[in-house]
């Protein structure tokens, strides 16, 4: 095999919490703008989505994704120990937050 | 490797450590949430000139900076059955829910006065607040003529379900940019400044730093309105999910304003309120984010592993037959709150309140489900739509969950596995953490004391939201935040400007930066866990005069040791650094506190070895504590003070006496 091994530390959290899509990333930095407590700063490599400094200290708020203004630039995902599940009444079926071959999305808007 | 992994990349903000900016107004806000804006806005209304410091972005700042979805005690809004007055009568107090006799009779009432008129003001900036797209035409909880959507009690209707409350802080940052407040994000405010520098003294000013260049603030101002809210994360404190610990209040709730008020000499009470509250987040789930019955989710139908349905009882114990009784008092009584809490007079229905020990029998299966694919659809998408997005970190469960497929017309979201004595206790998603002790829950714990001027003891300081002692939820914040703020707007126009003292200033300074010039030492999520043991240990659930005392040689020892040497590489890293020492005075007040109950309290969940009889009459008292020339004071106020001289004997007199409208 020829992949190589690097010398690097644990990472700090136990999730990424959030994460983007570098096609889609204008780099407005709303997200950042908003975070209250500073989690993402901008990148210091010029034309890159924010870099996620402090995932440990997200607080999981969604502020950053609200005022994100590209559909799928942002993402805020939970670690998989925070992940639900539920049950399709009819049927029993069992589904949950991550899984793979996922059901079709819910694109019913919320009331707000 | 050294524990200061030798940086290389720049910290990408501007830093420039020490350098001075002075700031004068009228009324200076310490803390930018949800009290501390609607402050803002009366202040400037009544022509203060006004400045809002956060350590955040106001924007989005605080517990209520990620959204709300119940507006409770809305008592005089056109559909309510129940006057401020009568839900004094019963209720009393507010607190956190616990409606017991520790808390706070004058921010109950102000709340069920101004409630309902801090909602109409977020509707005037923007905010729904009404069903005015018609998605709930017809529905039971929803008044055809006002288009307000209610809660909980559908007869009475005092508690408002609110269209739009994600974006509530948005809509406030917005109102205060258009009145000309001055707004500084990302400062933390570290001190208050007082007259002549001394403790005691009338206040003048404040010192912080900008946590992203690191610097140095000076506030000057005639009047200060305190809203930083809870001390939070005292106890209960993760390395790697730092913020996830925190459910409902913002992380940066560390106490902040509690400390720096006791430091000014400012009168504390219920420091020594603490409990087995609501979990940690990460031992469990997102808040909301499971099936469950409570809160946000009341009165989902709920059903076992077998499909079989969980009864609804009222407050006899009495079956519910249909989901609409669910949502109205029983018979005879005069109105619910929530809940099975505080007097039975105002219990509400919930399910049978021995499911555990018919889980434990086998009865019901584990695990339980939110059913609502059974529930009317009207109900249904109230609870997955309405509230399950517009709460409080719940927009992105909504979004998430149904990108991942949820379909409430058709799934079950799961209730999480928990032993089953843990059922029936609390929010699902919460009720099965390790048992550890913490902070009382809601704010509904330990504060600054105030009049019916919404005034501490320091001339020039007034409180506002869970900043105070026995604070509460967001209708709170928000009616006792628009109180303040034409309290304080009044002060500063009678006042003069005080004078900082200079040497207190160049004293914070040198203790602020002292961190950034070391390049070794202890890492500040070291220097906090710590702290937190000395808590479990010390100052936990069983407590004696040897047990506090050592714990607070523990804490002068830290002082001594570890704090001195704790670094800080970026401005942030200073902020986490200062939270640190904020939970050291935190810690030292909590532990003083302790000592000065000299008697157990079920009310207060605080348990004495040394005097272990439970609320004897002679300690049905609230016991205060302050400073005076850095020595504990301890003090003491009647139960229900503000209704005892020099107060009137009734709440309507007081507040037309100093409400000033």
């Amino acid at each position: 095999m020829v992949e190589k091994a690097y010398l690097v530390s644990n990472p700090s959290s136990a999730c990424k919490a959030i994460l983007f899509d570098a096609d889609l990333c204008t780099c407005c930095l709303n997200c950042v703008e908003v975070c209250r407590t500073d989690v993402l700063i901008p990148n210091p490599e010029k034309d890159k989505p924010p870099m996620v400094l402090y995932p440990d200290e997200c607080w999981f708020c969604g502020s950053c994704v609200a005022h994100c203004p590209v559909p799928g630039a942002i993402r805020m995902e939970h670690p998989l120990s925070q992940k639900a599940g539920w049950k399709r009444k009819a049927t029993g079926e069992f589904f949950r937050i991550g899984m793979k071959n996922p059901p079709p999305p819910n694109t019913k808007p919320p009331v707000c | 490797m050294s524990e200061f992994n030798a940086p290389t990349i720049a910290w990408p903000y501007p830093t420039n450590y020490g350098k001075e900016n002075e700031v004068t107004a009228d009324v200076i806000i310490l803390g930018g949430g949800i009290a501390g804006c609607h402050a803002a806005v009366h202040a400037a209304r009544r022509g203060a000139k006004v400045v809002v410091v956060d350590k955040g972005p106001v924007i989005r700042s605080g517990s209520g900076g990620a959204g709300v979805d119940h507006w409770h005690a809305a008592c005089t809004n056109p559909c309510s059955k129940v006057t401020p007055e009568d839900m004094m009568e019963i209720v009393r107090v507010f607190g956190d829910y616990s409606y017991h006799e520790y808390g706070n009779g004058i921010t109950c009432y102000i709340q069920c006065k101004e409630s309902y008129d801090a909602l109409l003001d977020v509707e005037k900036m923007g905010v729904k607040v009404r069903d005015v797209d018609d998605e709930f035409a017809g529905a039971d909880f929803r008044d055809e003529k006002t288009k307000l959507m209610f809660a909980y009690d559908y007869v009475n209707r005092t508690c408002i379900r609110v269209n739009g409350g994600a974006h509530i802080k948005v809509a406030l940052y917005n109102e205060l940019k258009r009145l000309g407040v001055q707004i500084f994000d990302r400062i933390m405010v570290t001190r208050l400044l007082t007259e002549g520098g001394k403790q005691g003294t009338r206040l003048v000013g404040a010192t912080g730093f900008d946590v992203r260049t690191g610097e140095f603030y000076v506030f000057n101002a005639k009047a200060a309105i305190l809203s930083m809210s809870v001390f939070a994360g005292q106890w209960v404190f993760s390395t790697e999910l730092t913020g996830f610990g925190s459910i409902f209040n913002d992380p940066n709730n560390s106490g902040d304003g509690t400390a720096m008020a006791w430091i000014a000499g400012a009168e504390l009470a219920l420091m020594e309120r603490s409990g087995r509250g609501l979990a940690s987040g990460f031992f469990r789930y997102p808040p909301y984010g499971t099936g469950d019955h409570n809160n946000t989710w009341f009165a989902c139908t709920i059903v076992d592993a077998n499909g079989k349905e969980v009864p609804y009882v009222d407050r006899e114990g009495i079956v519910l037959k249909t989901v609409s009784e669910r949502y109205r008092p029983a018979p005879g009584q005069k109105y619910f709150m929530y809940g099975r809490m505080g007097p039975q007079a105002i219990w509400g229905p919930g399910l049978i309140p021995d499911l555990s020990e018919r889980i434990a029998k086998g009865e019901y299966a584990l695990p339980l489900y939110a059913d609502l694919p059974g529930m009317p659809e009207l109900e249904r998408r109230a609870i997955w739509g309405l509230m399950i997005y517009n709460e409080g970190k719940c927009s992105i469960i909504y979004e998430n969950y149904c990108k991942a497929g949820f379909d409430p017309d058709k799934d079950m979201l799961q209730l999480p596995v928990m032993p089953p004595e843990q059922y029936g206790r609390g929010p699902a998603w919460e009720t099965y953490g390790p048992r550890q002790w913490r902070e009382g829950a809601f704010g509904g714990g330990g504060g600054i004391v105030f009049d019916w001027d919404l005034k501490s003891n320091v001339e020039g300081l007034y409180v506002a939201g869970s900043q105070q002692y026995s604070g509460g939820t967001h209708a709170h914040a928000a009616a006792t935040g628009r109180y303040a703020g034409r309290k304080a707007a009044g002060h500063a126009k009678d006042a003069k400007l005080g004078q900082i003292d200079r040497k207190q200033v160049a004293e914070e300074k040198m203790r602020i930066y002292a961190p950034v010039m070391r390049r070794d030492g202890i890492g500040w999520k070291e220097l906090r866990a710590g702290l937190c043991r000395v808590m479990q240990d010390y100052c936990g659930e069983f407590k004696s005069e040897p047990i506090l005392k050592t714990g607070l040689q523990w804490i002068r020892s830290i002082r001594e040791s570890e704090a001195p040497t704790v670094f800080a590489r970026n401005p942030h890293e200073l902020c986490r650094v200062m939270e640190c020492f904020t939970h050291m005075t935190i810690g030292e007040i909590i532990m003083q506190a302790s000592l000065a109950r000299k008697a157990s309290s079920a009310l207060l969940d605080f348990k004495r070895l040394d005097f272990p009889e439970m609320d004897p009459p002679e300690w049905n008292k609230i016991v205060t504590i302050r400073q005076e020339n850095n020595n504990v004071r301890v003090g003491e106020l009647p139960m229900r003070y503000w209704l005892l001289p020099p107060y009137a004997p009734n709440y309507e007199e007081n507040y037309r006496k100093h409400s000033e409208l």
